[in-house]
């Protein structure tokens, strides 16, 4: 790819004779114009409001009454959240637990699916449709259809088990030891189907000859896969773990849906919903709860950059 | 082959950059937006407007009724309600109906922005807490006329935390145990009057291959309703409501008691509770699945069909202490309060006056079969036998409470005492109950702490 070094030089070439030239007005007013909506609504959407819940994270207020009605109360808000608010240690448990399944199993499978669909077995589109109609769903109306196969004593789950009697039903989303899994089933599901669909693009996208050649040099489709296609698709891994790291920490709508997210189900992002929605709230404490989600997502989210901004250097 | 390639390649890499800058920028956004979420959520709810204007036309122009009967039974009552105010007082309304749950849960921002002049809400301290808040308006005038038609219990419930009045009470129901009087007939099965009948009663219901007791709490809320019933059967009615205040602390010797009396029940109430929703529950009592079951009657009546409700019958919660016999009940009341930002403050009140008397809530009542009228002079001749009877163990109680969300902190009951209680019955009441009275109060002392 690098070894080529006609390709990256013609753009940054052509880019340098650009910038000697100086800008008309109307170039001035366009690049203003293009640069500084995105960056007000970039500032107002999403730097004002993270950077207020920080400091709204170090304060206690209802949500009722003037910005005068806010009391600064220091770290008090972080050292409750540790020490005596019970759902938040189960709740990062159940964050990391969430990513762990989404990146050890369903992303996992739903490679697997492509790579076994790219191989135009007999059917494929109609595998290929079923797989991912679940994508098609929203969550929440995922969330209210495993509800129904879920039931304890109505479901199709215990049913088919012969389990849905009044005293030997499988209670899969009441019991909080089960229902963090059972939850995780329906959520990979989806996960599956839509990295599948992900990786099938990027297998349909490559070059064949590629394969034709390990072929030709004695490799069986193991090797081929491993040491061939999986090195070339770099760029769709990197998209697939970016996309699954940020589905399992944005992770909600199911288990709001099945339980609003408490008994076995909590995760910070209900606690957050939890504390700032609702009759009652704490403003202070939920902003407290989402930075420390924000400061979570940092980590894979930094790691990323740093790995993007070094693979673009050595380019 | 190699050129064809690596000329593609290139091309992909700052795709995939761009790709994963966006997909960043989304994950900032949804944890930023967070902080945005309680005004974005006002306007979600699904409303629909129902009108009905004046027949004349004089007296002082509509005004404008939030409300929470989202289920189709209740909003037909609202709406025939409604139209008889109209009637009555010359002033158009126009409703504005709410999901139930999103009503609750917007309140906050809902009352701060554009109310409605008038709204559905709850007596108790919940009513309390906003009106302290300055978010209700104060309605003392409106007592002035319809305070006559009311008993001093309603009038207590009525009032904020400064004496005056605040809430106009529509109708209430009682929290107590029903069963199938065809099942208790045909397994010869008589009421328990006390907590060691109840038990043997359920022990035999056991052997007989029933669920003694049906029970659900998926939604959180209806197994609070036990924790009240037995608080006020062992520890009474002051006790409870100071309890619910904060004023006795939860690591009390009374609490303790309370958690210990229902470990003995837990054998006997259907398992698996917190998976599931009080409907299904409802309905194995229906389908005499399930021996007995300890609700409201806004739930349990309300969800049967019209064919099952004549065997459809209740008793109230057995004696445990015999200093309070069964003198209290959970008893909500729902009604309506006036926005302190009402628009058109003035006709709302007339139209309170209206909604606060005995033939009003007779309008009201006559599509609501399991509800009973507050007023004194609501005529009970239409009531059925289960409304009947439900009037009847209301007016024995020597006081009512509402219920555990609504006699304390909202927040504190959702955030604290729900999870507190599913963990209790996960346990099977096994569960290290001075631990969890620690852990409840610990965190009481932050939320009380203002």
């Amino acid at each position: 790819m690098a070894s080529d070094p006609a390709v990256p030089r013609t753009p940054s070439a052509s880019r340098r004779r650009r910038g000697a030239r100086s800008l008309s007005g109307r170039d001035r007013i366009v690049l203003t114009l293009m640069i500084g909506i995105p960056l007000v609504v970039d500032l107002a959407f999403v730097w004002f409001p993270a950077l207020a819940s920080v400091l709204l994270s170090f304060t206690k207020w209802n949500g009722i009454g003037g910005i005068d009605s806010i009391k600064w109360v220091g770290t008090t808000n972080y050292h409750q959240a540790a020490t005596i608010y019970t759902p938040f240690w189960p709740a990062v448990r159940h964050n990391f637990i969430w990513l762990a399944v989404f990146l050890l199993l369903a992303t996992p499978l739903g490679i697997l699916f492509a790579v076994a669909l790219d191989r135009n077995l007999r059917g494929s589109r109609v595998y290929q449709s079923i797989l991912f109609l679940p994508v098609m769903l929203s969550l929440a109306l995922i969330g209210i259809i495993w509800e129904f196969m879920y039931s304890q004593n109505y479901g199709l789950v215990n049913t088919l088990l012969q389990r849905n009697g009044q005293n030997n039903a499988i209670n899969w989303l009441g019991d909080p030891h089960l229902n963090l899994w059972a939850v995780l089933v329906e959520a990979s599901w989806r996960q599956a189907g839509y990295v599948m669909v992900l990786y099938l693009a990027g297998l349909k996208s490559f070059d064949p000859s590629l394969r034709e050649a390990a072929r030709v040099d004695g490799a069986n489709a193991w090797q081929t896969f491993w040491r061939v296609v999986f090195p070339v698709l770099r760029p769709i891994n990197v998209v697939i773990v970016v996309v699954t790291v940020i589905e399992s920490l944005r992770a909600f709508d199911l288990v709001y849906i099945t339980n609003g997210g408490s008994n076995g189900l909590e995760l910070l992002s209900v606690l957050v919903t939890k504390n700032i929605v609702g009759e009652r709230t704490s403003i202070g404490f939920g902003s407290a709860l989402g930075v420390v989600l924000l400061v979570i997502s940092l980590v894979p989210i930094v790691i990323f950059l740093v790995q993007q901004f070094r693979h673009q250097e050595q380019q | 082959m190699s050129p064809s390639s690596s000329g593609d390649l290139p091309s992909s890499t700052p795709l995939t950059s761009a790709l994963g800058r966006r997909a960043l920028l989304r994950g900032v956004a949804g944890l930023a937006g967070a902080a945005l979420l309680p005004v974005g959520l006002t306007a979600c709810g699904s409303t629909s407007k129902g009108t009905s204007s004046p027949g004349s036309g004089s007296g002082g122009g509509a005004i404008t009724f939030g409300s929470n009967y989202s289920d189709t039974s209740t909003r037909t009552a609202f709406a025939a309600l409604t139209r008889a105010a109209t009637g009555a007082t010359g002033t158009g309304i126009t409703i504005n109906t709410v999901d139930h749950n999103t009503f609750q849960q917007t309140i906050n921002t809902y009352l701060q922005g554009t109310p409605n002049d008038l709204f559905t809400w709850f007596a108790g301290y919940r009513m309390q807490f906003f009106a302290d808040q300055g978010l209700i308006g104060q309605i003392d005038d409106v007592w002035d006329s319809i305070g006559a038609g009311f008993n001093d219990a309603a009038k207590a419930l009525s009032r904020g935390l400064d004496g005056h009045y605040y809430f106009v009470p529509m109708y209430n129901y009682p929290w107590v145990v029903w069963y199938s009087r065809s099942l208790f007939a045909s397994k010869g099965y008589t009421v328990p009057a006390t907590w060691d009948e109840f038990v043997a009663l359920a022990q035999r219901m056991k052997t007989d291959g029933l669920v003694p007791l049906a029970f659900a709490d998926k939604d959180g809320w209806p197994a609070l309703g036990t924790f009240d019933i037995i608080n006020l059967r062992v520890n009474g009615y002051d006790y409870h409501i100071k309890l619910m205040k904060h004023e006795i602390p939860w690591t009390d010797k009374g609490v303790t008691s309370v958690f210990d009396q229902w470990a003995q029940l837990l054998p006997y109430c259907q398992q698996g509770a917190n998976g599931r929703i009080w409907q299904d529950a409802a309905k194995a009592l229906e389908n005499k699945q399930a021996g007995m079951m300890f609700q409201g009657s806004n739930q349990v009546a309300a969800n049967y069909a019209a064919a099952n409700l004549p065997d459809l019958d209740f008793f109230v919660y057995p004696v445990i202490n015999p200093t309070y016999g069964t003198d209290y009940m959970d008893a909500p009341t729902d009604g309506f309060c006036l926005s302190r930002k009402a628009k058109n403050p003035a006709a709302a009140r007339k139209i309170l006056e209206f909604l606060g008397t005995g033939p009003a809530e007779s309008i009201f009542l006559e599509s609501d079969k399991w509800d009973v009228g507050v007023a004194s002079k609501v005529d009970p001749s239409g009531y059925d036998t289960v409304q009947k009877k439900g009037l009847a163990a209301i007016g024995a109680c020597k006081a009512v409470s509402q219920f555990m969300d609504r006699d304390t902190d909202p927040g504190f009951a959702s955030n604290v005492m729900i999870p507190a209680v599913q963990h209790f019955i996960d346990n099977h009441g096994q569960s290290d109950i001075a631990g969890l009275q620690k852990s409840i109060e610990a965190q009481a002392k932050s939320i009380f702490a203002g």
